[in-house]
C-alpha cells in the first residue's frame, strides 16, 4: 500500500488523508489490479463477506430478544418467532445464514485445493482461513445450543463431552466447561457469551485474510504469477465488484429461497422439542457442515484417539502447503492432482453421508475406508505426486499463449474466455 | 455460465445428501392436499377455525398450548375468529390472576391477551393422570416431529389392533405410524365426535386433517405473510440480478476480449 502514490483532489480531503490515510486505502481497494480471468468460484470470498454480515446484523437482533437461561431460552425463541416484530424473518435468516455460511465456506475452500491458491506465497492468507473456519464451526456450534432444544442440549453434552478424552485432566476440564457437573444454566450464559464474541474475531481475522490477500494478489485460474497492474488485470472497481454483486445476488437467490420456503429443512425437527436432561434423542446428529468431521470421529473406536484424528482432519489443512510438494499451483496443468482432488471431493461427501447415519455395519466400513483415504491423501498421496507428476505446459501471462506454441492453448483460451460470457 | 450449473449441482448434491440422511427409517404415510404446502400456500380459515375446535374439545383436557395466546385467534393469517367470539372463547377460560391487594391468588374469566389455559398445573400432574407418560405440548408439535403434518395426520388415525405376536401393556395402544408403534395416547377420533358449526361432515379422516392444519397454524403463525414476502423478495432478486448481469456484461466489454 505504501508504494501507492495518491493525493486526494480536495483540500479537506488531503488534510484528513495526511492525518489517517483513510482515502488512500479507499483508492487501493478500488484500483487494486485483479486478474482478469478469475473465474466465478473467485466470487464466494465476497459473498463470504456478506454471509458475516448477515449473521452479525441479525444476531445483534436476536440477542436483543433472546435470554440466556435455561428455563427461558426455548420460550424467549418462541417470544421471537410469534411475537417480535419480522422475528420469525430474522430468526430464520440468521439460522439459515449458517448454512449457508458453510457452503460458500465450503465451495471456498474447495476452489483454493483445486487452483492451489494455498501455495508460496500465500501460505499465511491459507492458515488465517483455517483458523476462521475453526472459529466458524466453534460458532456455528455454540449458536445451535442457544434455542435449548433437545439437539441442543445433547449436542453440547456430546460434544464437550469429548474433552473427557484427554487423559489426566479431561474430567477436570469438562466440569470446567459446563461450570458445573452436566450441561446447564451456567454452560447456557458462558456459550452465548462466547458465541457472541467469535464473529468479532472472525471480523478481525477476515480484515488479516484480506489484508494478506492484498501483498502478493489474487491467485488464479491458470495459477501463474502475473505483472501487476498488466494487461492481465483490471482494477477492482467495477470489474470484480459488478461480478461479485451479480454472483452474490444468485447466491441471495438460493438463500430466500430457503429462508421463505424450507426454513428448517436444515435443521433437526428434535430442536423443536425444549432440552429435557431426562431424555436422550434416538440419533443425536450435529448439523450438516460438521457430518464429515463426526464421521471421522465415530470410525476410530478409541475415545481419544478418535478426537485426535477429528482434529487432525481439520489441523492438517493447515500444513497442506508444505505437504503439497508440487511447484505448479492451478490442477489445469495437474492432469494426476486433478483426478485425486474429484475423489477428495467425492470422498468428504461420502464422509458427510455416513456421518448422518447410524455407527454401524456397512456404514461403520465406509466411514473406516473414507477415513483412512481422507488422511492418505494429505500425508501421501499428494507429497509424491510433487515429485511424480508430470504436469502440462503452463502459459506466460493470461494475455499471451505459452512461448513456442503449447498444446495447452486451447486450455488456456478456456480458461480466458469468461469475459466473452 | 457454465460454472454455475457446476455451483447448482455441487448444491443440489450437498442437500441431497442431507434429505437422503433425513429420510431414512421412515414409513409411508397417509397423504392429503395440505392448502399451506407450496410457494403460495395459505391456511384454509374455516379448516382452522373447525381445526381449533377439535384441539378444544378433543386434545386440550391433555395436551397444552403453551406459547399460543387467545389474542392470536383474532390475528391475521391464523383463524381470524372475530374479536368477539375470541374474547367469548377466553372468557370461557377461568384464569389464576394475583395477587390482590389482600395478598389472595383468585381466579377471574380469561382476557385475549391471556396465554391459553393449561390442563395440569404442572408437568407431574400430567403425568401422573396419564400413566406416566407427559403429553407435549401442542404449539410447535408439527415441526418437533420428523414428518410434520403428514406424520400427526397419519398417527390420528393410524390406530389398529397389534398384529400376532405383540402384546401390549396396560394404557398402552398399537399405532401403526408411531416410532415403535407403541403410543399411550388411546384412539381419540371416531366418526361425529364433534359437531361442526359449519355443517361439516365430522369424519375421522376430516378431524384429523383440520386439527393437523390447525397445529401447522399454530408452529407456524406467520406462515402466510412468509410465503407473500417469500415470492416479493425473490422476484425482486431475480429481477435486480437480470439487471446486474446486463451491466457486467456492459462494463467488461470495455476490456478487449482478444487472447
Amino acid at each position: 500500500m505504501s508504494e501507492h502514490e495518491y493525493t486526494p483532489k480536495s483540500k479537506v480531503g488531503k488534510w484528513f488523508n495526511d492525518r489517517l490515510p483513510l482515502l488512500t486505502l479507499a483508492n487501493h481497494l478500488t484500483d487494486y489490479p485483479t486478474p482478469k480471468n478469475l473465474n466465478y468460484w473467485w466470487t464466494f470470498g465476497g459473498i463470504l463477506t456478506f454471509c458475516l454480515i448477515t449473521q452479525i446484523v441479525t444476531g445483534l437482533v436476536l440477542a436483543m430478544h433472546y435470554i440466556a437461561h435455561a428455563d427461558m431460552a426455548f420460550q424467549s425463541v418462541e417470544h421471537i418467532m410469534r411475537d417480535v416484530n419480522y422475528g420469525w424473518l430474522i430468526r430464520y435468516i440468521h439460522a439459515n445464514g449458517a448454512s449457508m455460511f458453510f457452503l460458500a465456506v465450503y465451495i471456498h475452500i474447495f476452489r483454493s485445493l483445486f487452483y492451489g491458491s494455498y501455495k508460496s506465497p500465500r501460505e499465511v492468507i491459507w492458515i488465517i482461513g483455517i483458523i476462521i473456519y475453526l472459529l466458524m464451526m466453534a460458532a456455528a456450534f455454540l449458536g445451535y445450543v442457544l434455542p435449548w432444544g433437545q439437539m441442543s442440549f445433547w449436542g453440547a453434552t456430546v460434544i464437550t463431552n469429548l474433552f473427557s478424552a484427554i487423559p489426566f485432566v479431561g474430567e477436570g476440564i469438562v466440569t470446567w466447561l459446563w461450570g458445573g457437573y452436566s450441561v446447564d444454566n451456567p454452560t447456557l450464559t458462558r456459550f452465548f457469551t462466547l458465541h457472541y464474541l467469535i464473529p468479532f474475531l472472525i471480523l478481525g481475522l477476515v480484515v488479516l485474510h484480506i489484508w494478506a490477500l492484498h501483498v502478493p494478489g489474487n491467485n488464479n485460474p491458470i495459477g501463474i504469477d502475473i505483472k501487476k497492474p498488466s494487461k492481465d488485470t483490471v482494477p477492482f472497481h467495477p470489474y470484480i465488484v459488478i461480478k461479485d454483486g451479480f454472483a452474490l445476488l444468485m447466491f441471495m437467490i438460493v438463500f430466500a429461497f430457503f429462508v421463505f420456503y424450507t426454513p428448517n429443512i436444515l435443521g433437526h425437527a428434535d430442536n423443536y422439542i425444549e432440552a429435557n436432561p431426562l431424555v436422550t434423542p434416538a440419533h443425536i446428529v450435529p448439523e450438516w457442515y460438521l457430518l464429515p468431521f463426526y464421521a471421522i470421529l465415530r470410525s476410530v473406536p478409541d475415545k481419544l484417539l478418535g478426537v485426535i484424528a477429528m482434529l487432525s482432519a481439520i489441523l492438517i489443512l493447515a500444513a497442506l502447503p508444505w505437504l503439497d510438494t508440487s511447484k505448479i499451483r492451478s490442477a489445469v496443468f495437474r492432469p494426476l492432482y486433478k483426478q485425486f482432488y474429484w475423489i477428495l471431493v467425492a470422498d468428504v461427501l461420502i464422509l458427510g453421508y455416513v456421518g448422518a447415519m447410524p455407527a454401524e455395519g456397512l456404514y461403520l466400513l465406509i466411514a473406516r475406508i473414507a477415513t483412512a483415504y481422507y488422511f492418505l491423501h494429505f500425508l501421501v498421496i499428494l507429497p509424491v505426486l510433487g515429485f511424480k507428476e508430470r504436469t502440462t505446459p503452463v502459459p506466460l501471462s493470461i494475455t499471451e499463449p505459452i512461448l513456442g506454441g503449447s498444446p495447452n492453448l486451447a486450455a488456456v483460451k478456456k480458461k480466458d474466455s469468461f469475459k466473452d460470457q | 455460465m457454465k460454472n454455475f450449473f457446476r455451483i447448482s449441482f455441487l448444491i443440489a448434491l450437498f442437500f441431497g445428501f442431507q434429505f437422503n440422511s433425513n429420510a431414512a427409517e421412515k414409513v409411508e404415510y397417509l397423504k392429503t392436499d395440505w392448502s399451506f404446502k407450496g410457494p403460495f400456500g395459505k391456511f384454509d380459515r374455516a379448516a382452522l377455525q373447525r381445526g381449533y375446535q377439535v384441539y378444544q374439545e378433543v386434545c386440550s383436557s391433555c395436551h397444552s398450548m403453551k406459547y399460543l395466546s387467545y389474542r392470536n385467534l383474532v390475528e391475521e393469517g391464523g383463524p381470524e375468529f372475530s374479536v368477539e367470539q375470541a374474547k367469548a372463547i377466553a372468557a370461557s377460560f377461568e384464569v389464576k390472576d394475583g395477587p390482590n391487594a389482600d395478598g389472595e391468588m383468585f381466579m377471574r374469566p380469561g382476557r385475549l391477551s391471556d396465554k391459553f389455559v393449561m390442563p395440569y398445573e404442572n408437568e407431574k400432574a400430567a403425568q401422573a393422570a396419564n400413566g406416566g407418560a407427559y403429553p407435549p405440548d401442542m404449539t410447535v408439535l408439527v415441526k418437533a416431529r420428523g414428518g410434520g403434518v403428514d406424520y400427526i395426520y397419519s398417527l390420528l388415525q393410524g390406530y389398529e389392533d397389534p398384529p400376532a405376536g405383540v402384546t401390549l401393556d396396560d394404557g398402552v395402544y398399537y399405532n401403526k405410524y408411531m416410532y415403535g408403534n407403541k403410543i399411550k395416547m388411546s384412539n381419540q377420533l371416531s366418526d361425529g365426535l364433534v359437531e361442526y358449526s359449519d355443517g361439516t361432515n365430522a369424519s375421522v379422516e376430516q378431524m384429523a386433517k383440520d386439527v393437523t392444519t390447525f397445529l401447522m397454524w399454530t408452529a407456524e403463525p406467520h406462515l402466510e405473510t412468509r410465503h407473500k414476502m417469500g415470492f416479493k423478495a425473490i422476484v425482486y432478486l431475480i429481477i435486480l440480478t437480470v439487471l446486474v448481469y446486463f451491466s457486467m456484461k456492459r462494463i467488461w466489454s470495455r476490456i478487449e476480449t482478444k487472447v
